[in-house]
This record gives structure tokens, C-alpha cells and sequence, in this order.
């Protein structure tokens, strides 16, 4: 099993991505510069945080035209993991790995603090290990994280549980006051139709160590790593 | 030939404007009201083309594939 961060100019979450999968998950992990494209196969391909090209147009609408993304493109059509984390995910919604968009928060300030958010669904590569409803607490920072799309696109995603964690308070419940930027229906992470790409605003990375205060997160690259592994991909 | 093109990127109709709503905000601390603000964006290309309309046309694809998001832009094209 071999995972791979894709690095781009400006992405700084890199080395804590990495750090989490070799050193507290156990996955050997590449550290993939993007002009030196994905040269062999990988079982999940992680997009990182950071601020790639410093956001000039719209956050990650540059990197997602970088030359490394056709090579992503073929990784998820073959089935491959994709998780994309803050600008990753900004990154996988501008290269139309899932619908929709991640834009300027509602109140226009960059927001940096912890926030619940839901466990919505367990059936994906990403999730499974978790229960449904579970509520976890993970970091955000971000000043372009609201999610919007067409009412039925967002009609489509609830319908096929595709959104995999919505902000909630501390009870799970999803209201206007628990949601940092004004995503529509307080989505944070949204799933590929084939459920093998997430994209998600809040950091995983940054709750995986107990020392950090959270370990929230690391079931979701515990997770990732099972389905590898029921998959034969020891 | 060598055009010259401009093109306008706007968020669309009811679309929320978190930007234009801080600056509409801060002219209100400076005493200049105003009823409605709104932002757009605007970008000046020069290219070779044999025709206005293939101006446009690479104009168009720019606006596609990159320049604007289709889920919150519109845009509009003006080749002089």
C-alpha cells in the first residue's frame, strides 16, 4: 500500500499530511512535487492544505489546471482515493472531481478554530470506520470554505448521501450558529459519485495526535487504509 | 489580426456577494450611502485571430475552462 501528497507552490500542509500517514497511520507515503506528475500508482492520492498559487483567481482554480491533475483525473476514474483537505478540496471542486464550489465565507473573514462537525454517512472509503451521526472536532481555516452549488445539485448530494459531514454544535445539531462560513445545508465534506473522491474544508491532519488535542480525525485515514485492505492492498 | 478583448466576470443574479457587502458597509462609515454595490472582475487580453468571432470563440473557452466558475460567474465578452 503506498499513499502519495501532491505538493504545489504555496500548499502547507504538506509535511503535516505526510507526517500523520507514515508516522502515526503507518502508510508509506511519496511527497509528490506537481511538476514531476503521478509516476506510478498509488491507493489514495491526498491533496493538501495551503494556498496554492496564493489563490489568485479563485482558491485552487490554478493548481486544478496544472498538468499533475490529468494524472489524478485517470488515478480516480481507475477507482483511486482522492482526499482533498481546505484548498485540496477547493482544488477537487474547481477540477470537477465533485460538483459545486468552495467560496468566500459568508461573514468575509478568514475563520480559524475548531468546529463539530457530523458524521453523515459511513458508506465510503473515507468514513467507515466512524458511526453515522457521530460528531467529531476538527479544525478549520479558511476564508473561502462556503460550499455552494444548484439547489439540485445539493437535492442530488442529500438524496444519494454523498455529503459526508455537515457543521453541527456540540449535540449534533445542524444550525445556522454552528456553521462557519454559510455552506449551503452546513455541508463541510462532499463525496464523489463513485464515493471515492472526498473533499472536506476542516483538517483531519491537524486532530490525529492526542498531543494536538483531537484525534477526531484520524479515522478518517484509518478508514481509508481499511478499505485498502479489504481490497487486497496490504 | 490582433484583437483586443475585455472580459467581464460577475457573480450571478442572487448570488451572495460577502465582498461587496463589506465595502458597501465601510463607504457607510464614510458617509457616502449607497443603495445596492456590487463587484465584478475585468480582464484585458490581447490576441491573434483571423476573425472577431474567433476572438471570441477562444475568449469564450478561456471564460469555460478557467476564468470563470460556472456555478457562481456569469460573463460577458467584448472584442473592440
Amino acid at each position: 500500500m503506498r499513499f502519495a501528497v501532491i505538493r504545489f507552490g504555496g500548499s502547507n500542509c504538506d509535511l503535516d499530511t505526510v507526517h500523520v500517514l507514515e508516522d502515526v497511520i503507518g502508510v508509506p507515503t511519496d511527497l509528490v512535487w506537481y511538476r514531476d506528475g503521478l509516476q506510478r500508482a498509488y491507493d489514495a492520492v491526498v491533496l493538501p492544505g495551503g494556498f496554492s498559487y496564493g489563490d489568485y483567481l479563485r482558491a485552487g482554480a490554478i493548481a486544478a489546471r496544472t498538468p499533475i491533475m490529468a494524472d489524478l483525473l485517470r488515478h480516480a476514474s481507475a477507482g483511486g482515493l482522492v482526499l482533498g483537505i481546505c484548498n485540496g478540496a477547493q482544488i477537487g471542486a474547481e477540477s470537477g472531481l465533485v460538483p459545486g464550489i468552495f467560496t468566500r465565507n459568508e461573514v468575509p473573514r478568514f475563520v480559524c478554530r475548531p468546529a463539530y462537525v457530523r458524521v453523515e454517512t459511513t458508506e465510503s472509503p473515507f468514513t467507515l470506520l466512524y458511526k453515522r451521526g457521530d460528531v467529531i472536532r476538527l479544525p478549520v481555516a479558511h476564508g473561502e470554505g462556503r460550499y455552494v452549488a444548484p439547489a439540485e445539485t445539493v437535492a442530488r448530494l442529500n438524496r444519494d448521501r454523498r455529503v459526508a459531514f455537515r457543521y453541527c454544535d456540540a449535540d449534533g445539531r445542524v444550525t445556522p450558529a454552528a456553521n462557519p462560513n454559510g455552506s449551503v445545508d452546513g455541508i463541510a465534506g462532499v463525496l464523489s459519485e463513485h464515493r471515492n473522491v472526498l473533499v472536506m474544508m476542516p483538517h483531519p491532519e491537524r486532530a490525529s495526535e492526542l498531543v494536538l488535542g483531537s484525534e477526531d480525525g484520524r479515522r478518517i485515514f484509518e478508514s481509508m487504509v481499511a478499505h485498502c485492505c479489504r481490497n487486497g492492498k496490504a | 489580426m490582433e484583437c483586443d478583448v475585455t472580459i467581464t466576470i460577475a457573480l450571478k443574479e442572487g448570488m451572495l456577494d460577502p465582498e461587496a457587502r463589506a465595502i458597501q458597509t465601510a463607504l457607510d462609515h464614510l458617509g457616502i450611502p449607497v443603495l445596492s454595490l456590487s463587484t465584478a472582475r475585468r480582464f484585458r487580453l490581447r490576441l491573434e485571430a483571423e476573425t472577431r468571432e474567433e476572438a471570441e470563440a477562444r475568449a469564450r473557452e478561456a471564460c469555460e475552462r478557467l476564468l470563470a466558475n460556472p456555478v457562481i460567474h456569469r460573463y460577458e465578452i467584448e472584442v473592440a
